[in-house]
């Protein structure tokens, strides 16, 4: 409590328990979930029951008898309060209500409203919609010359200075096509002793944070609260007046904590809808999903990676090719920006002088696809680590000596020309190699169940330039409190920002109190996703903290107190003020430098602020006679720089990795004309204590990150990014067979066992 | 943090539906509720008794957010109608510490960081303290098996491995 007399040593780089540890473990910590309002009126969402259709008549007639309704809201309704109802981060594409047509299966296209939310369901499913059906197309590498176009014309936010050249675009399903080209791949192409081609595709598969998607919206007609579970408590502010019509400070946008997030609950997701019924009705709104209907909000893209490379006679790759379809579903999101910046990485973290590469943002007839932890990274390493083995294996070279001969060092430019810094790929890699005692003669096992070992790398830039700003409030008893828009959706950031506070003002991390996103009091934060929290807003918090210091030491010097005189915080206040009174605030405000990529090459010489890495590798087990495989030992080493809080990076990374465990061998949308068919957790089968490997190693490599707060960068997507490819690299050690496509289920290894025996099977 | 929870917020039943009164122990105190045939304990916790420790996430008894124990037996809040528990004894985690207190199961997940978002906890916390009674030293076999019921999305599954062993020793050495 007081910042000149006690200290402490080192706030940072103490694994502090988590500050809401207590009010999480007694059932008291605060979600959205569990919030109520008085004259509260609960939603409930009709949904189109076709993946492509124009909208025709909405009867809510019998619906309307059903006792209890307030009031069914359709299109009509929605546009006299919202004239342009449509929204999104990178394209104003996605309506309110479905308006003219319906893009995918389970749009929403009315809403029930009644206090028992008993009765609004009942009511929903008497709503009848007719629909005149269209044609429609799913899969990403069709939609890129379809004739059925999902959306007449592109219609970019203007956000995005690299979007502006899509505006007014029509008759197409590409939302954004990235380029890059760097040397002569042509030419390198067409001298290449060995030329290696393979295509790679992803599954759709969605976040399942196990606190659905919530909101809730109160409003005066004048002003507007929306209590939501966000991770871009801003962003929805923003948006929110600019449907409105509202200037900003007529929103305010609340967050308490989030039951998890992953990249899901970004941007608009149930908070337009809320917003606009509030206004309908002039009471409050909640919609709170349930689990089923996750499923049709976000998901992850699926995508088609077609890779091509060169390589020389001792194994060094010349040129690189990348073709990447992003399957985006009915609504861009923030599709387009994963189509970029991750597009920029495909040909992973290797030094390669002729890189091309083509990245496809594709609207299709399918629920939405955006940011899922690793912003379109997991879909890329996928393919390009699979790659890599296969190169290796072909040309008779260990897949370590190949990935250390082709490796992207500091010093050298990536394929965007940007060269890297404080990027330890190598030590990753390395540190993976020597848990993995890659040299020790390893036990293959005997048949039918054999063994076998693989790895992989994979790197992130982070989103940039994104902005955040922080306020420190020292009050006069000396405590302190933090105000900024980071979300806390279990990844611990209240604590390690607290930690950075602590450590600047020298006072334990515990004391710090930290106030979430309420956008009336934290001041501005692009949004909590890509790993950006802890370098972008842990700087801002640093310089704030820093700003209140600062001035703690001129209020020292203006009640007299010479410099270092270490006086008690309060008694610095009691002298000013003659009684417990006042307060010091310290701001800071934080964006990388950056340069934008030019449009025709995709080069830019400062691309982004930090790099992530990610290694794993693999231990297997494959029963050749059921295609099960077991995971023996999995081990994931990353570069986060210098960790904040070494406990819950441990933990972030060993749950990242379990997560992308689902997504590698388990998890999968499955569709029929458009309609997911497993909207469950009885069918869609997310990992639980029976899958893990059985053992599991997390380890950060020694790391300082130059320009990061206390040598800091991010850590909540590395995890996942080698995990796929490494099990299946360990599956060709271990088998002969080489899966192409996730997920990676008992069915295809089986079949493609038998198929490597027998030339062929009926499936 | 200007978040609360500003009206208890009960449910209003507007269709003619019978309700039934009954009476139960909820954590260690006698209480009475109207319930409707078709409300799970679920709302009954959450619309009557301002109890939002148990959670309703998955809907299908799948995922483990919505453990309740009744009777010292866990179940799943959102299949399980309210009525059942008239006359039994129903513990969620809000009677878990005493007063301040925290529960040993309650100080080992903290102690070894076994959860992130903390959105599954309380039903992880619930089913440890079943484990435990039943098994007071369980080998990662048993206590993998036993939890295999519960989801958590954070995927914290080691750090909960080591925290149950380590209520175990807790509640050892309280009981020794």
């Amino acid at each position: 409590m007081m910042p000149t007399t006690v200290a402490p040593s080192g706030q940072v780089g103490r694994s502090v328990p988590r500050l809401e540890a207590v009010a999480k473990v007694t059932g008291r910590a605060e979600y959205v979930h569990h919030m109520r309002l008085p004259r509260m009126l609960m939603g409930k969402i009709v949904r189109s029951t076709v993946a492509h259709g124009r909208l025709k008549n909405i009867d809510l007639v019998e619906a309307l008898k059903v006792p209890g309704v307030h009031r069914i809201v359709t299109r009509d309704d929605i546009v006299k309060v919202v004239p342009h109802p449509y929204y999104g981060p990178a394209f104003h594409d996605q309506p309110i209500l479905a308006i003219d047509k319906v893009r995918y299966v389970g749009e929403p296209v009315a809403v029930v409203l009644a206090s028992d939310p008993h009765v609004a369901e009942q009511a929903a499913q008497l709503v009848v919609v007719d629909y005149e059906e269209l044609p429609a197309v799913f899969d990403e590498v069709e939609a890129a010359d379809s004739l059925v176009v999902v959306h007449d014309e592109l219609k970019p936010a203007g956000t995005f200075p690299d979007l502006k050249h899509l505006h007014g675009v029509r008759d197409t399903n590409i939302a954004l096509d990235f380029r890059l080209s760097r040397g002569n791949p042509d030419k390198a192409f067409a001298e290449a002793d060995h030329l290696f081609e393979h295509t790679f595709r992803t599954q759709q598969v969605l976040h399942v944070p196990l606190e659905p998607y919530v909101s809730i919206a109160e409003t005066n007609g004048l002003s507007m609260t929306i209590h939501t579970a966000s991770q871009s408590p801003s962003f929805v502010r923003l948006e929110i007046a600019r449907l409105l019509g509202w200037p900003e400070n007529r929103v305010r946008v609340q967050v308490p904590f989030l039951g998890g997030g992953f990249g899901g609950k970004l941007y608009i997701k149930l908070e337009a809808l809320v917003a606009a019924l509030a206004l309908i009705v002039m009471r409050p709104v909640k919609i709170a999903l349930p689990m089923e209907e996750q499923f049709y909000t976000l998901t992850k893209h699926a995508s088609t990676f077609r890779i091509k490379s060169a390589v020389s006679k001792d194994g060094r790759v010349t040129a690189r090719e990348c073709e990447i379809w992003w399957n985006g579903g009915a609504y861009a999101d923030i599709g387009p920006r994963v189509s970029q910046k991750s597009g920029f990485t495909a040909p992973g973290p290797y030094d390669i002088d002729n890189v091309k590469i083509a990245s496809y943002a594709l609207y299709t007839n399918l629920p939405p696809a955006g940011a899922l932890r690793g912003f379109g990274i997991p879909q890329l390493v996928w393919a390009y680590e699979s790659h890599s083995d296969l190169i290796a294996r072909a040309l008779g070279i260990d897949p370590l000596a190949f990935r250390r001969k082709n490796l992207l060092r500091n010093g050298r430019p990536q394929a965007t020309g940007t060269v890297v810094q404080d990027m330890g790929a190598d030590a990753c890699l390395e540190r993976v190699a020597a848990l993995m005692q890659w040299d020790s003669p390893f036990d293959r096992g005997a048949s039918p169940v054999r063994r076998g070992r693989g790895i992989a790398i994979g790197f992130k830039a982070s989103i940039s330039p994104t902005t955040s700003v922080a306020v420190v409030n020292v009050s006069a008893d000396g405590s302190c409190t933090l105000y900024c828009g980071t979300v806390d959706m279990g990844q611990g950031s209240d604590t390690a920002l607290a930690q950075i506070v602590a450590e600047v003002l020298n006072i334990p991390a515990e004391t710090v109190r930290v106030v979430h996103s309420d956008t009336d009091v934290t001041p501005y934060d692009m949004a909590t996703l890509g790993s950006r929290s802890t370098f972008h807003m842990g700087h801002a918090v640093k310089f704030a903290a820093e700003d209140a210091r600062q001035k703690l030491e001129a209020l020292a010097a203006e009640v007299g107190l010479p410099p270092g005189s270490n006086q008690p915080t309060r008694e610095l206040f009691l002298r000013k003020y003659k009684m417990q009174a006042g307060n010091v605030i310290g701001m800071g405000s934080f964006i990388p430098p950056y340069t934008s990529p030019d449009h025709y090459t995709g080069q830019s010489d400062n691309i982004t602020p930090f790099w992530m890495v990610g290694a794993t590798g693999v231990e297997l087990e494959v029963d050749t006679e059921t295609g099960h495989i077991r995971i023996l030992k999995m081990i994931n080493v990353a570069d986060v720089g210098r960790s904040i809080n070494p406990r819950i990076v441990e933990t972030q990374l060993s749950g990242a990795a379990i997560m992308q465990l689902g997504f590698t061998t388990t998890e999968k949308m499955e569709f029929e004309a458009g309609q997911v068919t497993n909207a469950s957790l009885a069918d869609y089968k997310i990992p639980g204590f029976l899958d893990l490997p059985a053992t599991i190693i997390n380890e950060v490599i020694d790391s300082h990150q130059h320009n990061g707060p206390f040598g800091a960068k991010g850590v909540g997507e590395s995890g996942t990014f080698g995990v796929s490819p490494a099990i299946a690299n360990a599956i060709e050690d271990a088998v002969g067979v080489r899966i192409t496509s996730l997920p990676i289920t008992p069915e295809a290894v089986y079949l493609a066992v038998r198929a490597s025996r027998s030339g062929t099977i009926e499936n | 943090m200007q978040f609360a929870l500003r009206e208890a917020g009960r449910s209003r039943i507007e269709m003619h539906i019978r309700k039934k009164t009954i009476h139960f122990q909820l954590n260690g105190e006698l209480v009475s509720a109207e319930v409707a045939s078709h409300q799970n304990l679920i709302e009954l916790l959450q619309n009557q008794f301002d109890l939002f420790g148990a959670r309703e996430s998955c809907g299908q008894g799948l995922c483990g957010c919505c453990t309740v124990l009744v009777d010292d037996r866990s179940v799943s809040g959102c299949l399980y109608l309210a009525s059942f528990v008239d006359g039994t004894s129903v513990q969620t985690v809000e009677g878990l510490a005493d007063g301040q207190k925290l529960d040993p199961v309650q100080e080992a997940f903290i102690e070894t960081g076994a959860f992130q978002c903390g959105f599954c906890t309380p039903g992880f916390l619930l089913m440890t303290k079943q484990l435990l009674d039943a098994h007071p030293d369980p080998n990662d076999d048993q206590i993998c098996h036993y939890l295999s019921g519960n989801l958590c999305r954070c995927a914290s599954y080691p750090e909960i491995i080591r925290a149950v062993k380590l209520a175990a020793s807790k509640r050892e050495k309280l009981s020794s």
